[in-house]
């Protein structure tokens, strides 16, 4: 059945802006994607929004749905209350270019400061050959959409811009260890590196990534938290740190 | 103002699979290569690609063979493919899937740890390799990744990441530039700002993707607007076959808003089957003859065919899209559909909870938290939704080159010919990366004898006017409301069932809308502004809509992805027959040229028997082409 829902939509760009209200028609099962778009259509012709896929799959509608990072096309317009006002505004971690849009070039740089994927020299396209069961750790990962929702939640940059330059955020620690636990890259160092070069250290896991992630990938528990043990391990241990000195032993 | 201004060997229109598969071909061979992507880099409807990508490596049944692959290929289109673009999409694949675990990409296993294949509709063997349900996801990634890497060297050499490899992302092009007959660039404008661009590459490659938004419901991302499919028209080149349109047998019904998302053939592939609500299993009662002795024709030896495939034809929902779409249309037709006009299908009797969430992840997130529903327990509602187009851009398939204009080349699904009438499922994403690499290829080896071709102003004017034109206007027409009334022609009257009268009235009212989108106003800035973007890609979608009506209404027969009413059967003459479309900067006018014949080697890959049934019986004594 469709009914009036009341939506309150941030409008404007880099230089000024505000909320808007306005009351749209809702149909039932509809997403607040839906919504936008229809309040696109009927009122607002130039209204800026991102969207792709519209099932889940391509992470394009990121935007902070009553102040919570989400898919718009995964949110549905049932799960508020009847007269509840739906608010939505850009992602407040990036710079933004106009209403709903906002300009998520950091995270692009920042997928070009991973260091790549290395195959071994010796094996031939073709050859490989990886049990079911190590190839899904890295598999969780790689389900990642790249919707950028962990990096907009994360409070080591949402309110602080200056941190942005040494921290990769949350999607790039997947990523980082994603090749680290590949079962054949044979580039050395990744944990160390997710340290020293990437803003590891700067995460104080609250697990705020983990929770707005909409492929429900764990962030913190499965990639985060183990390579800093791992890191932990190999700097402060006394033995493990000898072990690196004298036998050259690769330690992360 | 002045305007920006690029100078690149390559550009590539497109970022999806087989743009990327190309600009990776083009920059390791030492080309300085722009790619140009409509929305963010890593979006492109590739990530919507479900089930996999086919490739006979043999890893599950080792009967498999570049052979049976071309075959089943041929098969499925019903004949009408390009023989030597099947030919040479089955022989590479293999090579291509393997490719990318040298990128990175991570397929699921088999237990002897080589990547892992499944079942699908039209493959005789399991053939596609996959990632759960989530493969378009892999490919785009690694190949992004893999592009990410090409830059990384390149800064290593240079100082300059993107000195070799440019992404442009959110960027459309408007226009292929031509100077003297030849590709000269392209142009366009930045979705962000509205403000125009200039390319100047004398080798344009065309991967633009699909045209699913040229209709109501289907599975495709706002991008599909047949952008590359009106470029390369309105750049002189011609299309091929634009009546074939996949509806996939499976996308949502309900509710309303997510009517056409796609339902991967994977739930299929694992087992599921289609009931009527009456709980009969339909299927059995729609195999064509062609098909008879391929598939099993009762449930006991349909269900036996999971355990033992040697010895038991195929259950039927394991038959061709085209076939699947047309049988589920039939039921609710006849009455027998579902509360929300589709047609149940139903995993959760043949596989375990956690099995279905391992191997079907996103359909069981997808279901639950669009639909409520819960696939491990209850079955699904689906129904044909618009989801590919066979016809494309009419290309040279060694080279990828368009046929009439040097320099403009084309790959995936904007490229025609490769699948006949209708696509087997898992034959895109192996098309994407076998005709991308070729593409990429063909570019390199056309810039050994040609150079860059400078852009003259008046080229430039008459492009950048275009743009600016929908701004001057005032009061003019609404280009969604334009956009919807073209979805309700081609779903009433374009759709998967045909008639001639029909399709006569849908020519007539797609050239009325295309006179008031003359007329598109639009509102607001220049600055990230929907209803300007949607001004263009309406101009593609009408271009694209012509050319498939006209192709529709002249093709007397029922074939794949084309089914006429008042021509139900398939006619062994008009196999012969490919539609060309060409632009003449009015209209699209369509005209017949012959299907290029099989040779001695491949004609003689398939049973006599077989090849009567689709061929004349002059084509069958001559035996081949040579």
């Amino acid at each position: 059945m469709a009914r009036n829902i009341k939506l309150r939509i941030w409008r404007g760009d880099s230089t000024d802006g505000g909320l808007k209200d306005v009351v749209v028609e809702a149909n039932e099962g509809e997403v607040v994607l839906d919504v936008i778009h229809r309040v696109q259509a009927t009122q607002m012709g130039d209204l800026a929004v991102r969207w792709n896929c519209k099932a889940g799959k391509c992470g394009s509608c990121s935007m902070e749905i009553n102040g919570k990072p989400r898919l718009a096309c995964m949110t549905q317009v049932a799960s508020f209350g009847e007269e509840e006002v739906i608010t939505v505004t850009p992602l407040r971690a990036f710079p933004i270019i106009k209403d709903l849009v906002t300009d998520v070039s950091f995270n692009y740089k920042k997928a070009m400061e991973i260091p790549a994927y290395e195959h071994p020299k010796d094996l031939a396209p073709g050859e490989a050959r990886m049990e079911q069961i190590d190839v899904e750790r890295s598999q969780e990962f790689r389900k990642c959409i790249e919707c950028f929702l962990c990096q907009d939640v994360c409070h080591v940059v949402r309110d602080h811009e200056e941190n942005k330059k040494s921290f990769a955020g949350p999607r790039f620690f997947i990523r980082i260890a994603e090749l680290d636990m590949h079962p054949l890259d044979i580039l050395k160092n990744r944990k160390k590196t997710a340290q020293e070069e990437h803003g590891l250290g700067m995460c104080n896991i609250t697990k705020c990534c983990t929770e707005v992630c909409p492929e429900h990938i764990k962030i913190t528990d499965n990639a985060i938290i183990p390579m800093k043990e791992r890191v932990a391990d190999i700097k402060y241990d006394p033995v493990r740190w000898l072990g690196t000195k004298i036998r050259k032993r690769e330690g992360l | 103002m002045t305007l920006e201004r690029h100078k690149y060997d390559v550009l590539v229109i497109g970022a999806g699979g087989a743009g990327l598969r190309a600009a990776v071909q083009a920059r390791e061979a030492g080309l300085r290569v722009a790619i140009i992507c409509k929305s963010l880099f890593g979006k492109a409807h590739t990530v919507m690609a479900e089930g996999g990508a086919a490739a006979s490596m043999g890893n599950v049944n080792d009967k498999d063979n570049w052979m049976v692959h071309f075959r089943d290929t041929m098969r499925g289109g019903k004949f009408l493919n390009h023989y030597r673009m099947a030919e040479l999409h089955a022989k590479e694949s293999p090579d291509r899937i393997w490719e990318l675990e040298v990128w990175g990409a991570l397929f699921d296993r088999t237990k002897e740890g080589t990547i892992s294949q499944r079942n699908f509709g039209g493959h005789e063997y399991p053939r596609l390799a996959h990632v759960g349900d989530r493969t378009g996801l892999e490919l785009i990634r690694t190949m992004q990744q893999k592009i990410v890497a090409l830059q990384q060297k390149d800064g290593r050499e240079t100082g300059d990441m993107e000195s070799g490899i440019k992404v442009f992302a959110e960027l459309t092009i408007t226009d292929i530039l031509k100077e003297g007959g030849k590709v000269a660039g392209a142009y366009g404008y930045w979705r962000e700002s509205g403000e125009e661009v200039l390319f100047e590459a004398p080798a344009v490659v065309i991967a633009t993707g699909g045209v699913g938004k040229t209709f109501k419901i289907t599975s495709n991302s706002w991008e599909g607007t047949g952008d590359g499919h009106a470029l390369a028209l309105k750049a002189g080149a011609n299309l091929v076959d634009m009546e074939f349109l996949q509806f996939h047998p499976t996308g949502m019904v309900w509710p309303p808003s997510v009517r056409g998302i796609l339902v991967t053939e994977s739930v299929r592939g694992e087992g599921g089957v289609l009931t009527n609500n009456l709980g009969e299993r339909f299927m059995f009662k729609y195999i064509p003859d062609v098909f008879k002795d391929k598939y099993a024709d009762n449930e006991a030896e349909a269900d036996r065919w999971y355990e033992d495939q040697d010895n038991n034809r195929r259950p039927p929902e394991l038959l061709p899209r085209d076939e699947v779409a047309r049988a589920i249309n039939s039921e609710v037709k006849a009455g027998r559909g579902t509360e929300h006009g589709g047609v149940y299908l139903d995993v959760s009797k043949r596989l375990p909870a956690e099995l279905i969430k391992k191997r079907l992840p996103s359909m069981w997130h997808q279901f639950y938290e669009l639909a409520g529903v819960d696939i491990t327990k209850e079955p699904m509602e689906v129904g044909p939704t618009c989801h590919y187009v066979m016809g494309g851009v009419e290309v040279e398939p060694d080279t990828a080159a368009a046929v009439g204009v040097p320099g403009l080349f084309a790959a995936g699904e904007v490229a025609g010919g490769m699948h006949g009438s209708n696509r087997l499922g898992g034959n895109s994403l192996s098309d994407l990366l076998v005709f991308g690499r070729r593409a990429g290829m063909g570019a390199v080896e056309y810039l050994k004898s040609n150079s860059a071709i400078p852009v003259s102003d008046e080229t430039i004017h008459a492009a950048a006017a275009k743009i600016q034109a929908p701004f001057d206007r005032q009061g003019g027409e609404n280009s969604y409301s334009l956009h919807a009334e073209l979805q309700e022609v081609t779903h009433n009257l374009v759709g998967i069932i045909r008639t001639g009268a029909e399709l006569k009235d849908a020519i007539i009212k797609i050239a009325e809308i295309r006179k008031r989108s003359a007329n598109v106003a639009v509102t607001g800035g220049r600055k990230f502004n929907p209803g300007f973007h949607l001004a263009f890609d309406l101009d593609n979608m009408l271009l694209v809509a012509e050319s498939t009506a006209k192709s529709a209404d002249s093709r007397e027969e029922s074939r794949g992805g084309h089914t006429r009413d008042d021509f139900p059967g398939m006619s062994n003459e008009w196999r012969q027959v490919n539609h060309i479309s060409s632009f003449d900067g009015e209209k699209v006018n369509i005209r017949k040229q012959s299907l290029p014949p099989m040779p001695k080697e491949l004609f003689e890959l398939f049973d006599i028997h077989e090849l009567e049934k689709y061929m004349t019986p002059d084509e069958v004594a001559k035996g081949g082409s040579n």
